[in-house]
């Protein structure tokens, strides 16, 4: 059998510190870019919400010869616009309904209220002239299309949703600690549940730093990795809590270490597969899906490293402060703190 | 003996689900089975078995608009009355009322004869009626004899901005209570004009949602003019005769609506004069549903109960009223009358012919709320998906990529083991979509982001009991031991991490709604299905193996 990571030895915990200090330096740009974007003087917002959550312009257009989704999602592209809807018109088949975010105010389109009018006709003129304004489609022969309706359209329950996401996993997470209290230890379960908040805000940061639109898709993505995050560090709990059972008499500390290492062939098959799966579809997957997509990798990312780097040191960090742990590998295993843990940490795990 | 006969239960349970499945994913509701073995056969048993949303599909587009000029009138006429009221209480004389409502200007003016009366009157008037809301104030304007109220154009806008709101929140409830999955719902145009645009993936009888989304529902329980019970309720032949019971036309307190007979054999409607303003509105209303006595089709009513600030309010009225009739209006109509028996504190019921499916669509209207004004449809058109053609196609390329990758490293990395992964992990996506169609879902993006980490932990599962199956090998078990010790132990773990993550869908489905919940479905679902593909079935084809060859030196892992 060919085994990867089989007989790995490293002192994870001994590295927390490290871990600690590239976590908070994340979180820490995150957090900068999102206040500073938000209170520079004509900059960005802190995050790039997209059309579902702000609005934008609906424009419906008319083709004499109707080119493809593909073709129009291009030509918007060109001129700048990377997150527009396309819808076609099934029975009226000549028509497409495009919906563009708003824009901010450039030189090409001066008129804030035209603006997204003005940028959709400078894409579709990539296909062929516009009918003159006072001629129909068909009147006009040398036009290819015609745009036949403009709005303002308002936020698709935006807010709302957000708002309800939140606080739907809020309380799932609430869900998760309870349960995972009642099947280990509190210590665990607060580690289990700061990890997922570390990796959402990491997420979010880098949602905030490189820009990437947040729409309803989004707001999946987001739900699936704190799903992830979650069962990544409960396959390391798990194994932490059997240990603690078989191997009575050693530290805690040196059995969170084991534990990682023992799992690592798992968490580097999983991890990786997972991985490497959502980058085909970041890669592949198309523009609509980019940002779906991104979430997605950076969350299996950040939902492996946290499992190790966040959720693990944590619980061992707790137990120190009750004094059924230390923060250091011991010289010398000593068996009064090994039982001293056992009556705190294992003993309903035993009983189970 | 025991143990084989185990092994023979297992494994035709796993044949019963898996074949069950095919047939809820890919066999025909109608038609034959033979045409299912076509490639076309396949494909449209497909698409009819597996709803797919708005974003993967596309559906029906409506444009409506609330009618704003209306909400103003109707509002206008509620101030019209109440101030007239107002005055009247506070014991002044008031000569005359009128109004003004169209063309953009909404007026009210009282004309009395007394100017001494001026200031008292209006004082009296402000403190009952609205006019100087913060978020829409009337201007006041005045002679010696007359006060005008009127809404200038900002308060108008306001209004109208007001109405637009509200009407969308009345119609959300609506289509997700008829259960419409995921539309999506915005205001466009000016966010005064009252247009709203909703798109919706197919649905069976478009008709009836665009039914439900425009009923007006407007409920009123009013008091009729009649004789009391034991007479007959005074109902009238034509609108004519009853106007003329109350000198020839409506006043503020007297309005005249028709009402057709449960019982009347001709079908036409007869007359009644009601007392205005109603005892009673929708917006008391706590629940409606829709019930039948006899169970026939066409014999369904509804019944209705109170908040209990509307029973409070209701009970005390119809102490009062004891033996008299009471009216139950619906929109235009009077649906049923009824004489007051006794008190009445928190229910009550719509009668009429009703059949099954009216009377639960306005039962849902009636909990909705009624909308601030009628609403008209001004464009309706089909639409193709709204993430797009082409980036549906990318995306399914790249998954179905993703999959394939996934597969050959579980067969490369894990040997015969791995045939057994890709095997469950298959049977897993077929009984999850399965499940779907068992349960009516819709198959949206973020129900697929589901379905992906659904898929992620079922493979997980797999490189769980395999990695510790190795384990045990390494430390020297036989084979029979490592297998049964590494489904076990990896079994400890596989429902930690399931029953955590079916937790927090579970609360994800109860407190979300539209994108959140598409989501939740399809991962409890994915989970609950990989338990018994990835454990269930997994150790049964591994048993297989096992006692097929006993004396196996190596297992391929």
């Amino acid at each position: 059998m060919i085994r990867i990571f089989a007989n790995i030895n490293v002192d994870w915990m001994g590295k927390r510190k490290w871990f600690a200090g590239v976590s908070i330096i994340v979180l820490l740009a995150g957090l900068i870019s999102a206040v500073g974007r938000e209170w520079s003087e004509g900059g960005t917002s802190a995050f790039n919400l997209g059309i579902d959550f702000k609005g934008g312009t609906f424009v419906i257009a008319k083709f004499k010869d109707k080119p493809s989704i593909d073709e129009i999602r291009s030509a918007l592209q060109e001129v700048g616009i990377s997150d527009a809807v396309i819808q076609d018109s099934t029975d009226k088949k000549d028509e497409v309904l495009i919906k563009v975010p708003t824009l901010g105010r450039r030189e090409e389109c001066p008129n804030v209220d035209e603006a997204g009018r003005c940028f959709v006709k400078k894409a579709l003129d990539s296909f062929g002239k516009e009918a003159e304004a006072n001629l129909s489609l068909e009147e006009d022969q040398e036009a290819r299309y015609k745009i036949v309706g403009t709005e303002i359209v308002g936020p698709v329950a935006g807010a709302q949703l957000r708002n309800q996401a939140v606080s739907a996993t809020l309380l799932g997470l609430l869900g998760i600690l309870f349960y995972l209290a009642y099947r280990y230890d509190w210590t665990y379960a607060a580690g289990a549940v700061i990890a997922v908040f570390h990796d959402v805000l990491t997420t979010l940061a880098f949602f905030s730093i490189f820009q990437w639109e947040i729409n309803i898709t989004v707001i999946a993505a987001f739900l699936t990795l704190v799903g992830y995050s979650v069962n990544d560090t409960i396959v390391i709990f798990d194994r932490i809590r059997e240990n603690l059972t078989l191997r009575r008499g050693e530290s805690i500390y040196k059995l969170t270490n084991d534990s990682i290492n023992q799992t690592m062939g798992r968490t580097v098959v999983t991890n990786g597969l997972v991985f490497l799966s959502v980058l085909a579809l970041v890669l592949f997957g198309g523009e609509v899906l980019r940002s779906f997509s991104l979430a997605l990798l950076v969350g299996a990312v950040t939902g492996t490293y946290s499992t190790i780097a966040i959720a693990s040191p944590i619980a061992l960090w707790w137990q120190s402060i009750i004094g059924v742990a230390e923060l250091k590998q011991p010289e010398k295993e000593t068996e009064k703190l090994a039982s001293a843990a056992r009556q705190s940490t294992v003993r309903r795990t035993v009983v189970r | 003996m025991r143990k084989k006969r185990n092994l023979w239960v297992r494994t035709a349970i796993s044949i019963v689900v898996t074949l069950v499945g095919f047939y809820m994913v890919f066999g025909p509701r109608e038609g034959t089975l033979a045409e299912s073995f076509t490639w076309e056969g396949i494909k449209k048993n497909l698409s009819e078995n597996i709803n797919l949303g708005l974003d993967l599909k596309g559906g029906s587009h409506l444009v409506m608009r609330v009618k704003i000029e209306d909400y103003l009138k109707a509002l206008t006429d509620n101030y019209r009355q109440a101030a007239f009221d107002a005055a009247k209480e506070a014991g002044l004389s008031v000569t005359d009322v009128t109004e003004v409502s169209e063309n953009g200007n909404y007026s009210i003016t009282l004309t009395f004869s007394d100017p001494s009366h001026k200031e008292q009157i209006i004082e009296a008037v402000n403190r009952k009626v609205d006019f100087n809301n913060p978020n829409a104030p009337w201007t006041q304007t005045s002679t010696d004899t007359s006060i005008t109220w009127s809404l200038p154009i900002q308060s108008q806008r306001a209004l109208a901005r007001q109405a637009t709101e509200q009407a969308l929140k009345i119609i959300e409830s609506r289509i997700n209570t008829f259960g419409v999955k995921e539309p999506t719902l915005q205001v466009i145009g000016s966010e005064d004009s009252g247009r709203i645009m909703l798109q919706m993936p197919g649905v069976e009888d478009p008709e009836r949602v665009k039914r439900i989304v425009s009923a007006e529902s407007k409920l009123e329980l009013m008091k009729v003019v009649s004789p009391p019970y034991p007479s007959p309720v005074q109902t009238y032949a034509t609108r004519e005769e009853a106007l003329a019971s109350i000198g020839g036309r409506e006043t503020l307190t007297r309005k005249v609506f028709p009402y057709t007979e449960r019982d009347s054999t001709d079908g036409k409607p007869r007359f009644v004069v009601v007392e205005t303003p109603a005892v009673i509105d929708g917006s008391e209303l706590r629940d409606a549903a829709a019930v039948s006595r006899t169970g026939f089709e066409g014999d369904y009513q509804i019944v209705f109960s109170l908040k209990p600030s509307g029973a409070q309010k209701f009970g005390e009225w119809t102490e009062r009223n004891i033996n008299n009739y009471m009216a139950v209006r619906l929109n235009d109509e009077v649906k049923s009358i009824a004489y007051i028996k006794s008190k009445i504190t928190d229910s009550g019921e719509i009668t009429g012919r009703f059949t099954k499916a009216s009377a639960e669509d306005l039962a849902l209207t009636l909990k909705s709320g009624a909308l601030p004004a009628p609403i008209e449809y001004q464009e309706e058109r089909t639409v193709g998906p709204s993430l797009g053609a082409d980036s549906i196609r990318a995306g399914v390329t790249a998954s179905v990529g993703g999959l394939i990758f996934v597969a050959a490293f579980m067969l490369f990395y894990y040997r015969g083991a791995g045939i057994n992964a890709v095997i469950v992990l298959l049977l897993n996506m077929l009984l999850t979509m399965a499940a779907m169609v068992f349960f009516d879902a819709t198959l949206t993006l973020p129900g697929i982001a589901g379905l992906i980490l659904g898929v992620g932990m079922a493979v997980d599962s797999n490189v769980l009991i395999f990695e510790r199956i190795r384990e045990e090998l390494l430390a020297g078990k036989t084979i029979p031991q490592s297998v049964d010790l590494g489904f076990d132990r990896a079994f400890v773990t596989i429902i930690d991490t399931h029953i955590t993550t079916i937790i927090s869908a579970i609360i994800l489905y109860m407190y979300g709604t539209g994108p959140i919940r598409g989501f939740a479905v399809t991962l409890i679902l994915g989970l609950l299905i990989n338990l018994f593909s990835a454990v269930y079935v997994s150790r049964t084809i591994f048993l297989w193996i096992l006692q097929r060859r006993p004396n196996m030196q190596r297992l391929s892992i």
